[in-house]
């Protein structure tokens, strides 16, 4: 009995697949996310290696180097380059998730229309947006990992607490990842998401711990970084992976929380938004 | 089918008083019809008519507003998920992955309703076959002509052995020969007991592939029966299609009448509905006129559309 072949009225070969279940449908549009890089991920993994390498080179070990020799001290007794390389860890987390966020969001709603294809099957628009989050979380997982071992080949982890640095990495990208992919399905054109990286995520990148410390900014823009997650996400990777945290654990769950809180709600959105577009047509 | 809860001749859709609104203005209006197992039911109708906003309701992939409507003898507010697992969709537009190819398309198609790797892969490979594209499995969609694209689209909707396969517009935008390849497998799929439901505003679409049809206007249902049926109600058996030198048709008035049935006039031509194509044409010319071109054919949906809303399908 072949797939097209049934007779009106007979019966079907077999049960006819039916309802399936929500983790079923989140990992079925995650094996939809997979098989599309399988085709890039050479090109990938080689670019989430040779990113950090540059910046931790010039960074860590061109700019370190002075920075070394003046004034240690703020940095909390490390090097600069174990100093740079969590925050960079955290940073770049969020640059991936960020434009996994974006342009696969619109890909699949606007430009080829794949996930309204899915929503005929029976995966619900709710699988459709935890799916992809699902795969977000998972790239920003390579990504974070790929970045930990350029930095022990750089001798800039500071102790191999490093390693767990990279779930924090991962909650650091969920937060931003939830927001804008809730932001991304909202949109029909790509215009604005210059706009998001521009005045957002560059800004962030530039002024929240990654490079420096935040206390060396102005009170008011210290306060700011307060209300940003990236700035919870640095601190969090260097309490780690410099093994401060255990020294500030309420402040650690405190950055965690906000973490959790930003993901958390932007899953929310995200799935509200992925309903409204698809229903919507 | 001991998988699902209605009876064998209890019909496979059924829509009564069916409405969809959004905000501030009506697509579907109280729409009466039911769709029977192995039928090819259309929706017959100019662009705007209501006719996809229909087929999403069907489809479950947008709530009804008013109205009732169960499709394989569910409901779907409750059971959409189970309702679209019996289902196979071609959209308007294709929704293809152009960066896959064309078999890991209809696989993952495949996974999406749940069925294993190795039966999805079978599968594939069957509707490759049926859809002429086995020697093109290996290749990416993308740059596969438009006539190609769907086909895959219908291999596509028919993974999961659906009950229903809803077709919105399967042939526009197509070259004539690619279309007639589209009707070919849907007369095959008709032939095996496949119900079809399908939207489209080509008349000549809907004779071939439509046991029974509605014609929609402005959200509302204005005629529904076998396109036969609807030409023998609504129009004549044969039309004479006058067309006059540029401004002659303007000052023809009164002069054409009493000839043919019913005189229907166009921008650019005057059509005469009458039983004899020939002998209208006889008597226009008998009573001195000169049309540049004269046209005897038989009716069509299309005559049957311009009767019902005084409209061309396509405009």
């Amino acid at each position: 009995m072949t797939a097209i072949s049934r007779p009106a009225g007979g019966a079907p070969p077999g049960a006819a697949p039916g309802e399936i279940s929500s983790p079923s449908g989140i990992a079925r549009v995650f094996e939809y996310r997979l098989l599309g890089y399988r085709r890039t991920y050479r090109s990938s993994i080689f670019n989430s290696f040779v990113g950090p390498a540059l910046f931790l080179a010039a960074m860590g070990v061109g700019l370190g180097t002075y920075v070394d020799a003046s004034a240690t001290a703020a940095l909390g007794g490390v090097s600069y380059l174990a100093f740079l390389a969590p925050g960079l860890l955290a940073a770049t987390a969020m640059q991936s998730a960020s434009f996994e966020a974006t342009f696969p969001i619109m890909g699949g709603l606007v430009w080829n229309r794949v996930y309204h294809a899915m929503y005929a099957t029976p995966i619900r628009p709710k699988d459709i947006a935890l799916g992809n989050l699902a795969w977000i979380a998972f790239r920003v997982l390579l990504i974070s990992c790929v970045f930990v071992l350029v930095t022990a080949l750089f001798g800039a982890a500071a102790s191999p607490l490093i390693v767990l640095a990279i779930p924090a990495a991962v909650l650091t990208g969920m937060a931003f990842a939830g927001p804008i992919a809730a932001f991304s399905a909202t949109q029909r054109t790509v215009e604005k998401f210059n706009a998001v990286f521009r005045f957002g995520i560059t800004p962030l990148f530039l002024f929240s711990g990654t490079f420096f410390p935040v206390e060396s900014l102005p009170t008011f823009l210290q306060v700011v970084a307060w209300f940003t997650p990236l700035y919870h996400g640095v601190a969090l990777c260097r309490g780690l992976a410099l093994g401060t945290a255990a020294e500030e654990p309420l402040l650690m769950l405190a950055h965690t929380a906000i973490l959790v809180a930003f993901a958390a709600v932007g899953a929310w959105a995200t799935v509200r938004m992925f309903e409204r577009k698809l229903v919507r047509g | 089918m001991p998988d699902t809860p209605e009876s064998q001749d209890s019909p496979l859709i059924h829509a009564r008083g069916l409405t969809k609104r959004y905000a501030g203005f009506t697509a579907v209006d109280h729409v009466d019809f039911d769709v029977a197992q192995g039928e090819s039911f259309g929706f017959l109708g100019p662009n705007g008519a209501g006719k996809t906003t229909t087929m999403r309701l069907i489809g479950c992939v947008s709530p009804v507003t008013e109205g009732t409507l169960t499709v394989v003898g569910l409901d779907p507010e409750r059971d959409g998920s189970r309702i679209r697992a019996q289902l196979g969709v071609v959209p308007q537009r294709d929704t293809l992955d152009e960066e896959l190819t064309t078999r890991e398309n209809l696989v993952i198609y495949g996974r999406y309703f749940g069925l294993p790797r190795s039966e999805a892969a079978r599968r594939a490979d069957e509707l490759l076959e049926f859809a002429q594209l086995s020697e093109r499995g290996d290749d990416r969609v993308e740059p596969l002509s438009g006539g190609m694209k769907r086909r895959l689209t219908i291999a596509r909707s028919l993974i999961n052995d659906p009950r229903l396969l809803l077709l919105d517009e399967p042939t526009t935008g197509l070259d004539p020969q690619a279309r007639h390849l589209v009707w070919d497998r849907l007369y095959r799929l008709k032939q095996r007991g496949v119900t079809l439901v399908l939207t489209t505003h080509y008349m000549d679409e809907a004779e071939q592939l439509c046991d029974r049809l509605v014609v929609m206007d402005k959200a509302k249902i204005v005629a529904e029966g076998s396109p036969r049926d609807l030409i023998e109600r609504y129009s004549t058996r044969e039309v004479t299609e006058l067309r006059f030198p540029e401004g002659v048709q303007d000052t023809l008035d009164g002069q054409l009448d009493g000839i043919g049935e019913r005189i229907e006039r166009l921008p650019d031509r005057v059509l005469v509905y009458t039983e004899d194509g020939d002998a209208a044409a006889a008597a226009v010319h008998a009573r001195g006129l000169q049309p540049e071109t004269v046209l005897v054919r038989r009716s069509s949906l299309e005559d049957v559309f311009l009767r019902l809303t005084g409209r061309s399908l396509i405009e």
